[in-house]
């Protein structure tokens, strides 16, 4: 394990103490792909070799082998650290993934180290299936080839968030950063008709080690950060769904008479004590009266942890079943169409039954349809191969398929949820695991459909509960109006800074405040959203939602988000009410909010400075448009006030505001 | 609002419950392979967790070649007792009156007789269709392709060309069980040592005493400190067991297993000298630490 300097202090002084602090750290799976050309063995040897993953005996037998069959000169050849499966291969044994292992004092990791050509989309798939982030690997000799297509391209396709391109044996190329560059801007372009969320860039030699772990003195003009400290910082948290909750129940337990509970594992979403839960596909109803975890009783259970829920009465689940939220309801439908990837060498082929194993359902579904393959290298569709006149999948294969299942299978959209949304094919007759698909998110959902005839109460909870506490009343309680204000600017205006500096002044004058801002919605209720254009907007939306639920509790919201769209703002306007409704222009030429950026960002990890790499996508200010607000309530410019002085400006507005209302 | 984030060591502990739980699901007849070592108090502490409050719903089997450590015997029979597990122990008793014993035959035999024989012999015979090991992908570099379901054959072989490829946490538990297959699981695929020993300081896991260093008689034998444990050991000419401080990193058969000369005497103190080990490896130090445990080769190519 990499271990620092205080590291060795504290073992040596406390280890009690240290494994208190380190037993905390998480977990992160990455994929590595790419040939042994580009240098995969030799980067996972690097990584290995550089944390410290590798005793003594490992590398002694290294050594040894380098000098006689490495190829690295007199260098130790790390890639013979990860080249155990050679042999194998050349046996004929199915290697699909091999998994490594290393740890630093931050994270653990578990690498998915892919080998081979021929089966590759196949192994790819099976590493990606489980991965949080992958590792492109690119000769920088070479750029972007179709095997780098490839590779992307499947990574996206199993719902990988996060790339890192690393463009490999830079040394070769005498540390250009022309070079780097124009792969760069190939790479993004490309990219650009992917799903990806979070795309970053390294240039490297693992060979020699430069911006693998450690940073080199090769590429002084490199400014970001180095692939172990991207691995250790990046931000997967948020990846998990924990909106929908998905309980598929993998058994029940009853060891005697006075206990029942569902064992398994949460697949997303948050369960908690004393809620409602309704049981699929028998659409019932229950509370949750008991969730017993590894450490016993807990009052909530999360995305990924393995637990037994016991229900308030008895209602009839069993294995295959699901437990979910009333209002928040997966498909229930026996037809589903799905990206597969298949994985045998008989074919696939329109007319044929197979077994799906989706989360603990097992279910026998036939291929209604072939719709399309990919070429995988390209990412255009194409017309499948016809076997004995049908259209079918051949080995390694990825296309788009509709099944027809014997009975409703409970799913998602693999975009929606990675555990619920996907499913793998198996051969009736050899047992084989021949497929893996990911839902395709097309057909609106019928569950609701299905549950209504039965759920006639349903309908009239959907009728708004009226209050019976007037707005008067509340107003008068509190001692003045709600109002929201809605701040809104090009990112680094000073938005956010202002809102708090704000919220601060009001509530020290007695108002009933609170702060709403983009960036912290993002973490919670919009953790699901990206950041295209209707992505966007339904965030807003929901912010809008959020603001007029504060103001009817009667609370001053000041709310913070870049809200570049006039229309957007209309919306908003309109869902909060105009009459409690105040729009503040945080004003600065794009010029100022960069050079803030760069202050405070120095390393080149800004957001202005990826939005102009082309790291992110339509950033407002960079690549996006701000439509100035045409009359806004105020406008406060953050290039000739100071933060406190905006503050101080707003706070005044709102005071007159919410006093005036009261008096009213 | 909370984080709802796992650390590391709970989401492997979540992981390897979700594997023991799918496999009671899907399968008529599991049992556990029980070696007494620390994967293996790791793996039936996983297995109780899974199931509670409900007891354990299937037994466990020692493979027992009558040359474990004593107080192996008398820590699997009290830690049986004390959580109500049912326990199957075999020994290949025609082997053992033939006076195969790991001093006078070559340990390819032995533990083929010992070990490989009498588990295949015991699965058969009490017809279990899946079995839980405490392997590791991070034991050595060729296990690291290893699936968590290994599929076998009618005569428990692992072929190697029909393994199933394993996406998300979806296991295909599919067998045919009139041609007799069955399948090996290894919920702990993904622990490393490191983990293991984190998890048993976190959990207070109860494990052998040989762990942990205290005084022993040993013999210095072909580089190793070989424990004398009881009258059936032969010393050579020249050896005379002296009291070391040792501890040991894997537990087998006794005249077979390496100690290492240790001040460690409690878990944080063995995981302090792990961290320790490969740090100062780096640094250049010369370290004290045995190369892979032959037994835990023996394990891998017999045993499992």
């Amino acid at each position: 394990m990499r271990l620092g300097a205080d590291d060795l202090e504290l073992i040596d002084r406390d280890v009690e103490g240290y494994l208190e602090r380190h037993q905390r750290k998480d977990l992160l799976r990455f994929l590595t792909a790419g040939s042994v050309d580009d240098g995969k063995s030799t980067l996972i040897g690097r990584l290995l070799y550089d944390t410290s993953a590798v005793f003594d005996d490992q590398l002694a037998a290294v050594e040894r082998d380098s000098r006689r069959h490495g190829t690295t000169g007199t260098a130790t050849d790390l890639a013979l650290l990860t080249d155990g499966l050679r042999a194998e291969r050349e046996q004929g044994i199915t290697i699909d993934v091999a998994y490594r292992f290393f740890a630093t004092s931050k994270r653990k990791f578990i690498i998915a180290d892919t080998p081979g050509h021929e089966q590759y989309t196949r192994n790819m798939a099976t590493g990606a299936s489980t991965a949080d982030l992958a590792v492109i690997l690119i000769d920088a000799r070479y750029g972007v080839v179709a095997q780098t297509r490839r590779h992307s391209f499947i990574a996206s396709l199993l719902g990988i968030r996060h790339l890192v391109v690393a463009v490999n044996k830079m040394d070769l190329v005498g540390w250009s950063e022309a070079t780097f560059d124009a792969i760069r801007d190939a790479y993004t372009d490309f990219a650009a008709r992917l799903d990806v969320h979070d795309l970053r860039f390294i240039p490297m030699s693992a060979l020699r080690g430069d911006n693998v772990v450690t940073r080199g003195d090769a590429m002084p003009w490199y400014r970001g950060p180095t692939l172990l400290e991207v691995l250790e910082d990046v931000h997967i948290a948020s990846d998990r769904n924990l909106i929908d909750l998905r309980f598929p129940v993998q058994l029940v337990l009853r060891p005697d008479l006075t206990f029942r509970g569902f064992a398994g594992t949460v697949a997303s979403g948050v369960v908690r004590v004393g809620q409602e839960v309704m049981a699929l596909p028998s659409g019932r109803r229950a509370a949750v009266a008991k969730i017993l975890g590894a450490d016993g009783e807990q009052d909530e259970a999360f995305a990924s942890q393995s637990v037994v829920v016991c229900l308030d009465r008895e209602i009839d689940v069993s294995r295959g079943d699901m437990l979910v939220h009333p209002g928040n309801l997966p498909k229930l439908d026996r037809e589903v169409e799905a990206l597969v990837v298949w994985m045998a060498d008989a074919p696939l082929v329109e007319g044929r039954t197979y077994l799906l194993k989706c989360g603990t359902q097992s279910v026998s579904a036939e291929v209604t349809e072939v719709q399309y393959r990919f070429d995988v290298n390209t990412v255009h569709r194409q017309d499948a191969t016809l076997v004995e006149g049908r259209p079918s999948l051949a080995l390694n294969e990825i296309g788009r398929v509709v099944f027809q299942a014997a009975r409703g299978m409970l799913h998602d959209a693999y975009a929606k949820n990675r555990r619920t949304g996907c499913f793998i094919v198996i051969d009736r007759l050899t047992n084989a695991t021949v497929g893996a698909a990911m839902v395709v998110d097309r057909r609106p959902a019928r569950t609701e459909q299905a549950l209504r005839s039965r759920d006639a109460e349903r309908r009239q909870a959907l009728a708004r509960l009226a209050s019976r506490v007037d707005a008067t009343e509340r107003t008068k309680r509190i001692g003045h109006a709600p109002l929201t204000v809605w701040l809104t600017g090009l990112p680094r205006a000073g938005k956010s800074t202002i809102a708090v500096l704000t919220e601060k002044k009001l509530f020290e004058a007695g108002v009933l405040v609170q702060v709403l801002d983009g960036l912290n919605l993002r973490l919670g209720l919009n953790r699901d959203l990206g950041f295209s254009a209707d992505e966007r907007s339904e965030a807003n939306r929901r912010a809008a939602e959020t603001a007029r639920l504060a103001n009817e509790a009667g609370l001053v919201v000041m709310a913070s988000f870049v809200c570049p769209q006039a229309a957007d703002r209309a919306t908003v306007r309109e869902v909060v009410g105009a009459d409690r409704f105040v729009e503040v222009w945080v004003k600065a030429p794009v010029e100022v909010c960069e050079e803030r950026d760069r202050a405070l960002a120095p390393d080149g990890s800004g957001l202005y400075a990826r939005a102009h790499r082309g790291e992110i996508k339509g950033f407002t200010g960079v690549t996006a448009a701000y439509e100035e607000p045409q009359a806004p309530d105020l406008v406060v410019e953050t290039d000739k006030l100071s933060a406190d002085a905006a503050a101080s400006a707003i706070a005044s507005l709102v005071i007159a505001r919410v006093r005036t209302a009261t008096t009213r | 609002m909370p984080q709802h984030t796992l650390s590391h060591l709970r989401q492997l502990e979540a992981e390897s419950i979700h594997v023991i739980r799918e496999v009671v699901a899907e399968f008529e007849n599991p049992v556990m392979l029980y070696s007494i070592g620390k994967d293996s108090s790791v793996m039936a502490h996983l297995a109780r967790k899974a199931f509670a409050p409900a007891p354990l719903p299937f037994p466990l089997l020692h493979v027992d070649t009558t040359w474990k450590f004593r107080e192996m015997i008398e820590f699997r029979d009290r830690y049986c007792a004390q959580h109500g597990m049912k326990l199957y122990v075999r020994t290949n008793e025609k082997a053992v009156r033939e006076g195969i014993n790991p001093f006078d035959h070559g340990s390819d035999k032995y533990t083929h007789a010992m070990k490989t024989q009498t588990l295949v012999e015991a699965l058969a015979e009490l017809r279990f269709d899946a079995a839980f090991g405490g392997a590791r992908r991070d034991e050595e570099k060729s296990r690291a392709k290893e699936r968590i379901y290994s599929f076998r054959d009618r005569a428990a072989q692992w072929d190697p060309k029909n393994q199933r490829p394993e996406l998300w946490n979806l296991y295909n538990g599919r067998i045919d069980r009139q041609k007799g297959e069955s399948i090996r699981v290894f919920p702990l695929s993904n622990w490393t040592e490191l983990d293991v020993w984190l998890y048993i300081h976190l959990e207070s896991i109860d494990i052998v005493p040989l762990y942990l260093a205290a005084p022993r008689p040993v013999v210095q034998r072909d580089g190793n400190l070989i424990m004398v444990d009881d009258a059936r050991m032969r010393l050579l000419p020249g050896e005379t067991p002296q009291m070391e401080v040792v501890r040991f990193r894997t537990l087998g058969c006794y005249p077979l297993t390496g100690a290492v000369r240790s001040s460690a005497r409690t878990v944080p103190e063995v995981i302090r000298e792990m961290l320790m080990a490969t740090t100062s490896e780096r640094q250049g130090r010369v370290i004290d630490h045995d190369a892979e445990g032959s037994m835990e080769q023996k394990k891998r190519e017999g045993y499992f």
